[in-house]
C-alpha cells in the first residue's frame, strides 16, 4: 500500500482510533506469560481483546469508507508503518509493569472520554461502536487506576518506579489531543480531542494526587503519529505482528 | 422443506435455544445477545445478534452455531448483522439465565451501573454462588472469558467467577 495514498476524513479518523486500539492490543499481548501476577496475565489479555475488538470494528468501517476494497485484515497485515496513524504512546516498548500501568492509566482515561463523546457522534457506526466500548474502557480505567495507587502510594520503591514510570509515558500525552483534521471537516461527527482533555486532566490529577505522585512535566514531546511518523519501535511491532499474514498470504487453520 | 414457509417465531425461538459455546449451562436467549429475526422475500433468514463484549472470541463461534441450528430446521439462507447499538447490557439476561449461572458456580451480574451521562463504576460485592455467602473478595478484575471476574469466598474458601456487571 502506498503511503501517498489520499483518504476520505471520516475513513482516516477511523483508522487513526483503530490503529490506537489495534497497535496497544499488540503491546498488551506481549505480557501473556510475563506479568508479575497470573492474574493480570489474563487481565492484560483481556483488555488487549476488548482493544482488539474495537480495532476490528474500526479497521473494517474505515476501509468500508475508504472504499479502495481493504478489509480489516488487509489494513492490519499489509500497511508499513509510513502507513499507520496511532499516536507513538501505544508503540513504546511495554518497560516494566509500571510504565505500562501509567500507560494504561493515560490511554484507557483518554479513550474513556473519547468514547463518552463518540456516543454523540452523528455518525451511527462510530456512536454504535463508542456506546459499547466506553463500558469496556471504564473497566479498564479502573484496573490501571487500582495499580497506579497501589504502587504509588505503597513501599518507596514501588513508588520510585511508579513515577519513573509515569516520566516516561508523559512526553506522549499531548499527542493524544492534537488537533485532528477530520474534527474540523466533519462537525457533529467526529469530536475535537483538545475538547477531551480537561475531563482526562481532572481524572488523571485526582489519581495522581491520591497515588502521591507528581504530574510530570516533560522537557519535550511525541508528534507525528497521526501523520505516519513513528518511533523505531513500530517497524519491530509490525514485523512480528505481520509476519505470518505476509509470509504466508490467506494462510487458515 | 421446500414448501414450508419459515415461521420467524419458530426461528427465533431455535436461534435462542443455542447454547452458548462458553457458558453452556447459557441459552443465547438467557444472554440476551439474539435482538430479532426476520425472512426477507427471497426466504433468506436474518438474524440481529449483539456481542456481548467488542472483542469476545465467542461471537464468531456464536454466528456459526445459530447459522448451524437454523440450517437444521429448513434454512437455506442465513445471514447474520452484528448490531452494536443499543450496547448489550447484562440487565438483558433472563431471571432463568441468572438462575442456572447460580447453579453452575457462577455469580449472577449484578444492575448494571451505566448511568447516563459517563460510565460509573459500582462497587458490588458478589455472593458465592456456592455457599450463599455475601462474605466475598475481588481476586481480579479479569477472568477467563471477557465478561467474567475473579473471586473468592471468605465464608466457604472456594474460589469463584462473577458474571461482570455491564
Amino acid at each position: 500500500m502506498s503511503s501517498v495514498r489520499t483518504v476520505p476524513p471520516l475513513a482516516a479518523y477511523a483508522l487513526a482510533l483503530g490503529d490506537d486500539a489495534l497497535i496497544l492490543a499488540q503491546r498488551l499481548g506481549e505480557w501473556v506469560s510475563r506479568a508479575p501476577q497470573i492474574e493480570e496475565d489474563v487481565a492484560l489479555a483481556n483488555i488487549a481483546l476488548d482493544l482488539l475488538g474495537q480495532a476490528r470494528t474500526l479497521l473494517g468501517y474505515g476501509g468500508a469508507v475508504e472504499g479502495a476494497g481493504w478489509d480489516e485484515d488487509d489494513l492490519a497485515y499489509l500497511r508499513d508503518d509510513r502507513d499507520f496513524r496511532n499516536v507513538q504512546l501505544v508503540e513504546i516498548p511495554n518497560g516494566d509493569f509500571a510504565v505500562t500501568m501509567a500507560r494504561q492509566l493515560v490511554f484507557s482515561a483518554y479513550q474513556c472520554e473519547l468514547y463518552a463523546a463518540l456516543e454523540r457522534s452523528g455518525d451511527a457506526t462510530l456512536a454504535g461502536l463508542a456506546g459499547k466500548a466506553v463500558k469496556e474502557v471504564a473497566y479498564h480505567r479502573d484496573h490501571a487506576t487500582q495499580w497506579v495507587l497501589r504502587l504509588g502510594d505503597g513501599t518507596e520503591l514501588s513508588h520510585e518506579r511508579m513515577q519513573a514510570g509515569l516520566d516516561q509515558v508523559w512526553p506522549y500525552v499531548d499527542e493524544l489531543f492534537d488537533p485532528a483534521a477530520a474534527a474540523s471537516q466533519l462537525p457533529g461527527i467526529v469530536t475535537d480531542p483538545a475538547t477531551l482533555r480537561p475531563a482526562w486532566e481532572r481524572y488523571v490529577t485526582s489519581v495522581l494526587t491520591e497515588a502521591t505522585c507528581r504530574t510530570p512535566e516533560p522537557r519535550w514531546r511525541s508528534r507525528g503519529g497521526r501523520d505516519g511518523l513513528h518511533t523505531e519501535h513500530l517497524g519491530h511491532l509490525l514485523a512480528e505482528m505481520q509476519h505470518l499474514h505476509r509470509s504466508y498470504p490467506g494462510a487458515t487453520w | 422443506m421446500v414448501n414450508a414457509v419459515p415461521d420467524p417465531a419458530a426461528l427465533i425461538a431455535v436461534a435462542r435455544a443455542v447454547p452458548d459455546p462458553e457458558i453452556p449451562v447459557l441459552t443465547l436467549g438467557d444472554l440476551g445477545v439474539i435482538r430479532d429475526l426476520r425472512v426477507a422475500e427471497d426466504g433468506t433468514v436474518e438474524v440481529d445478534l449483539t456481542p456481548t463484549y467488542t472483542g469476545c472470541p465467542a461471537t464468531a463461534v456464536i454466528a456459526d452455531d445459530v447459522r448451524g441450528a437454523l440450517r437444521r430446521v429448513g434454512a437455506v439462507h442465513v445471514r447474520i448483522r452484528t448490531v452494536l447499538a443499543p450496547a448489550w447490557t447484562t440487565d438483558w439476561m433472563s431471571e432463568t439465565g441468572r438462575r442456572k449461572l447460580r447453579e453452575y458456580g457462577i455469580a449472577p451480574p449484578g444492575p448494571a451501573a451505566h448511568a447516563a451521562g459517563g460510565p460509573v463504576l459500582l462497587a458490588f460485592s458478589a455472593r458465592c454462588p456456592h455457599c450463599g455467602s455475601a462474605d466475598t473478595r475481588e481476586v481480579s478484575h479479569f477472568g477467563s472469558t471477557p465478561c467474567k471476574a475473579l473471586w473468592t469466598c471468605r465464608s466457604c474458601a472456594e474460589p469463584f467467577e462473577s458474571f461482570k456487571a455491564l
